[in-house]
């Protein structure tokens, strides 16, 4: 079941790139439709008590102690739940447009959604590794072939900036795994399966080290402050709606990481390291929202605010709480689910006036009232507003932080602050104002609104009953936690 | 008076004897104008007689005359290995200006000749014997280099690689006779008893013996600082002849480092490993390091062909089976796709009149999928990047290297790996994200060998396509090249753990 999950899309991407040109988009949308209703399945069988489901585990590489396992519990089944909703837009959007060489753009974007599927799925450590790096290669080729040159930086100097940068911190993360396993079996059997891994346990000293090679690869991949350096030019380059799903998804698996491989099999380090963490996370949330409130550049506004954001959850993760983490994960969830159309609107907003940056825009609002109110709603949820779901991730990660350093929640709230400011001022410049020439204030049109309200109609339940989401995923959540509470007691 | 005939063993001897015997039948070919044709059908069938042969020995563990060469699991594996890359050469160079101008019979003896010294090299197990092969191998593709008579290049780089791969034998015949000095013994297992039992394991004098060898090698490896004829004979050197010996001859001279280190020098490993461990961190940084500003697709290859060189040697630092399993693995990965890279480059070459320059391949994502796909792969695979064998060999490196507890010369292999992203992505985003190149690198046709249509010849493609192919179907299912490899690391399973 979950290995149909992982490679429908693949399989479909792959019959899309062999089809005439013109079915690639539809083949494409019915392996993204395919993959949700098997990720539906999964996510409505899903036992909260269960622990560990549908599990695979299979031997793939026994010469290297590798094996092809995966399995969904709590921390995971909502992330592939969104894996599975955030490529459908994204795909749409792309085929309402229409892609200059089709088969191979649909490819790439599935092959990408395989291997984010497989990275959260993966219950081997080497596996999880595997599907990884992988993801960054077909957005390695989308952004590159498909994105746009931008102020004297090439589509392809921006991608080869970021691949470089991410993969620095994934090679140190493949030697941090395979150091995880070899010291973990100390001349016994080799396993790297993660929950076995957790259960032998590591040197203190060994994690110390391990540690950063891991927080190296995650960090990075999430633009943490101060490893952001490839974000900026990347965002600008690529095509929105691959943007769209990168931004939504690739880097909640870096958080994802940090849950599943760093709490569980890294506990005294995670303890020792906390308050490093919690810093980083700060510098993220501060840092991101600043450079956000002074962007003109509405994909780098999105940018530097999803820095912001993925601050908060490595602050929730890293209060080492159950309020925290569950609000980390839940926010996770939430910031995917608005950042999706949030970037599907930047797109729409381009198309009305022809530019990125928001000094030529204003007055989009006036014949268009309800992409007015669509955006509003995202606008509203970026900045976590009582009665988003997003208010209630921050509220329970800054409640966890409270118990764990009153400093650095206070200075965290400061961000929550900042978000209003920055979210809003970007509605009032584009939406509100006298409407420029050349600027065509147009309703958004019913096939664009097709696209993009479903999502946030799911942001809306969410809102109304978070209990959906938290009841499934807290059991798991507090049992990870629960080890580096352990470890510092 | 008794006389006791020598027991010849056929059997273990059978691949050489095949390799001979086509290597004559082809000096024959060359003297009959009416069958020179089919100079490449004799050599491909020599090649398949002889895997033939090797498979048939697969098992074995045989010394073979006096115990100077010896068949086992490493001289069948990396024989194999050796014979495919051969393959591939005689392929690719139908139809090269150097197989046209020198003749083709020719061209294939030089190359016959070479592939019997690399197959000797890995059943090599005595001083005498290692020296002779590796000069049978070395002479022939001295020659081979310069082929290509009407260029400059092609000519500098023969006579360039003459006189660096002659110091290169110089050195390790020195090294040689020391250590036969302090051990009284040119066998391999013989040396190391010599050595145990004579009591000079750390004396000076051995050490330089062992330090000269390794020079020695090391200039045939191209592992830095000896590695500076690589980029200039990888450039001018004609194209199949540089894929050839990009694998081919890594192949050969780590079969036999690995087991003269690995048997002889034995007794001596904590002395080795580190003077290793330090040329292998030096070659990763140094050809790394050096890719990175070349503008021509060969020397980029040749350069990174000096860090890959170096993350191999770290299979042989850490002294164990797990380590030369971890080296086989890497070099049959490398060997495919090394192979995709240079058809591939050698069918562009051809379709825009020699020009490999990384700036000539823009746009031909587009254009030439049957060059792009290929040559993206092998960028991929040599960056480690998955659903690649090139990935999966890093990884079996690190397990053997932390198993080991050379974690440290992980971290640097993925250092070197994190330098040699900005060079390998560089090309795959100039065959893919760039427009088409000018009109000023198309077609010179007056260059002898320029074939517009190379991209359709199935001898170009084959190799080209296979090699991709076998690149990501060994990233994806990596167990039957794992159990390959741990093969040729069980034939020292009664030296090393």
């Amino acid at each position: 079941m979950l290995s149909a999950i992982i490679w429908s899309p693949l399989l479909f991407g792959l019959i899309s790139l062999l089809v005439p040109r013109r079915f690639a988009p539809w083949v494409a949308g019915l392996g993204t439709v395919v993959t949700l209703a098997l990720a539906a399945i999964v996510a409505i069988g899903f036992d909260p008590a269960g622990g560990m489901q549908y599990v695979v585990d299979v031997t793939w590489i026994p010469g290297l102690g590798i094996n092809y396992s995966l399995g969904v519990d709590g921390i995971s089944v909502f992330l592939v739940l969104l894996t599975a909703i955030a490529w459908i837009p994204a795909v749409a959007f792309s085929a309402a447009r229409g892609t200059d060489r089709a088969g191979l753009f649909y490819f790439m974007l599935l092959a990408g959604q395989t291997a984010t599927l497989g990275a959260f799925l993966a219950q081997d450590l080497l596996l999880f590794v595997l599907f990884f790096d992988l993801m960054i290669v077909p957005f390695y080729f989308l952004f590159g072939i498909w994105g746009g040159d931008r102020d004297g930086v090439t589509a392809s100097a921006a991608t080869v900036k970021m691949i470089v940068f991410t993969l620095i911190g994934s090679l140190l993360m493949l030697v941090g795994a395979v150091a995880v396993g070899v010291i973990a079996a100390d001349g016994g059997q080799l396993t790297f399966n993660m929950a076995e891994l957790a259960e032998k346990g590591l040197p203190s000293a060994s994690q110390n080290w391990i540690f950063w090679f891991f927080a190296a690869a995650f960090l990075v991949k999430m633009a943490a402050f101060p490893l952001h350096g490839w974000m900026p030019d990347a965002y600008r380059a690529a095509p929105l709606p691959a943007l769209a799903v990168f931004s939504a998804v690739l880097s909640k698996v870096a958080a994802y990481g940090f849950l599943r491989v760093v709490l569980p099999i890294m506990p005294d380090a995670t303890e020792l390291f906390q308050t490093a963490m919690l810093i980083i996370a700060l510098g993220s949330i501060v840092y991101g929202s600043v450079m956000a409130f002074t962007k003109t550049d509405l994909r780098l506004i999105l940018g530097f605010s999803s820095m912001a954001q993925l601050g908060f959850i490595m602050l929730g993760i890293f209060a080492l709480d159950s309020t925290g983490a569950n609000g980390a994960l839940f926010q996770m969830i939430n910031h995917g689910l608005v950042v999706v159309p949030a970037f599907l609107i930047v797109a729409l907003i381009v198309e009305r006036t022809g530019s990125e940056e928001l000094g030529p825009m204003g007055g989009l609002a006036k014949k268009a009232p309800v992409f007015a109110v669509i955006f509003l709603i995202v606008t509203m949820a970026t900045l976590a507003i009582p009665g988003s779901p997003n208010f209630i991730g921050e509220f329970f990660i800054l409640n966890g932080v409270f118990q764990v350093n009153v400093a650095i929640a206070i200075i965290a709230s400061t961000g929550v602050a900042m978000a209003a400011y920055y979210a809003l001022r970007m509605y009032q410049r584009t939406m509100h104002n006298p409407l420029p020439d050349g600027v065509d204030s147009r309703e958004i049109s019913l096939r664009d609104a097709l696209i993009i309200v479903p999502m946030v109609l799911v942001l809306l339940v969410l809102a109304f009953y978070p209990q959906i989401v938290l009841g499934d995923t807290s059991p798991a959540v507090d049992q990870t936690v629960a080890v580096s509470l352990e470890a510092s007691q | 008076m008794n006389f006791e005939a020598p027991v010849v063993d056929y059997a273990g001897l059978g691949p050489i004897m095949a390799l001979s015997v086509g290597l004559i039948l082809m000096v024959v070919v060359a003297a009959f104008d009416s069958i020179r044709r089919f100079g490449p059908a004799l050599a491909l069938l020599t090649f398949a007689t002889t895997a033939g042969l090797l498979i048939w020995q697969w098992d074995a563990n045989t010394e073979l005359i006096n115990g100077t060469l010896k068949i086992d699991g490493l001289a069948v594996v990396f024989s194999l290995l050796i014979l495919i890359a051969a393959a591939g050469a005689v392929l690719t160079s139908i139809g090269d200006p150097s197989e046209k101008q020198i003749g083709r019979p020719d061209f294939l003896a030089l190359l016959m000749a070479s592939v019997l010294g690399m197959v000797l090299l890995t059943m090599a197990n005595n001083l005498i014997t290692f020296f002779v092969a590796l000069e049978l191998f070395s002479i022939p593709l001295y020659a081979l280099c310069g082929t290509n008579l009407r260029r400059r290049e092609s000519l500098e780089s023969g006579f360039k690689y003459l006189i660096i791969g002659s110091v290169g034998s110089a050195t390790l015949l020195y090294g040689m006779a020391m250590i036969y000095g302090a051990s009284a013994a040119t066998g391999f297992d013989a040396i190391a008893a010599g050595l145990t039992e004579g009591g000079l394991i750390s004396d000076s004098l051995t050490l330089v013996g062992v330090g000269l060898v390794s020079v020695g090698l090391a200039f045939k490896i191209s592992i830095a600082p000896f590695h500076q004829w690589t980029p200039d004979v990888y450039e001018g050197a004609p194209t199949p002849v540089t894929g050839f010996m990009s694998a081919a001859t890594k192949l050969a001279a780590f079969a036999v480092f690995v087991r003269f280190f690995m048997t002889a020098l034995e007794p001596m490993v904590n002395d080795w490993d580190v003077i290793l461990a330090a040329l292998a961190t030096l070659s990763i940084l140094i050809g790394n390091v050096g890719a990175i500003a070349q503008t021509s697709l060969k020397r980029m290859l040749g350069y990174s062909g000096v860090g890959q060189a170096g993350y191999m040697l770290a299979g042989i630092v850490v002294a164990t089976q797990q380590g030369v399993d971890a080296l086989t693995f890497y070099l049959a990965a490398y060997l495919a796709m090394n192979m995709a890279a240079f058809s591939a480059v050698i069918i562009h070459e051809r379709r825009s009149g020699f020009s490999d320059s990384i700036a000539s391949l823009r746009g031909i994502g587009r254009s030439t999928p049957i060059v792009a796909w290929p040559l993206t792969i092998a960028m991929l695979a040599l960056a480690g990047l998955p659903p690649t064998a090139g990935f999966i060999g890093k990884l079996y490196l690190f397990e053997a290297l932390v198993e080991a507890d050379w974690t440290w010369l992980g971290v640097m292999i993925a250092i070197g790996t994190m330098i040699s992203l900005v060079y390998y992505m560089r090309v795959v985003a100039t065959i893919w994200m760039s427009p088409a190149a000018d009109a000023s690198l198309q077609v010179d046709e007056t260059e002898i060998g320029t074939d517009l249509d190379s991209a359709r010849r199935w001898y170009l493609v084959l190799p080209s396509v296979l090699g991709a192919a076998a690149a990501v179907f060994f990233g994806v299912i990596p167990q039957p090249l794992v159990e390959f490899a741990q093969h040729a690391g069980s034939a020292f399973s009664a030296y090393i753990p």
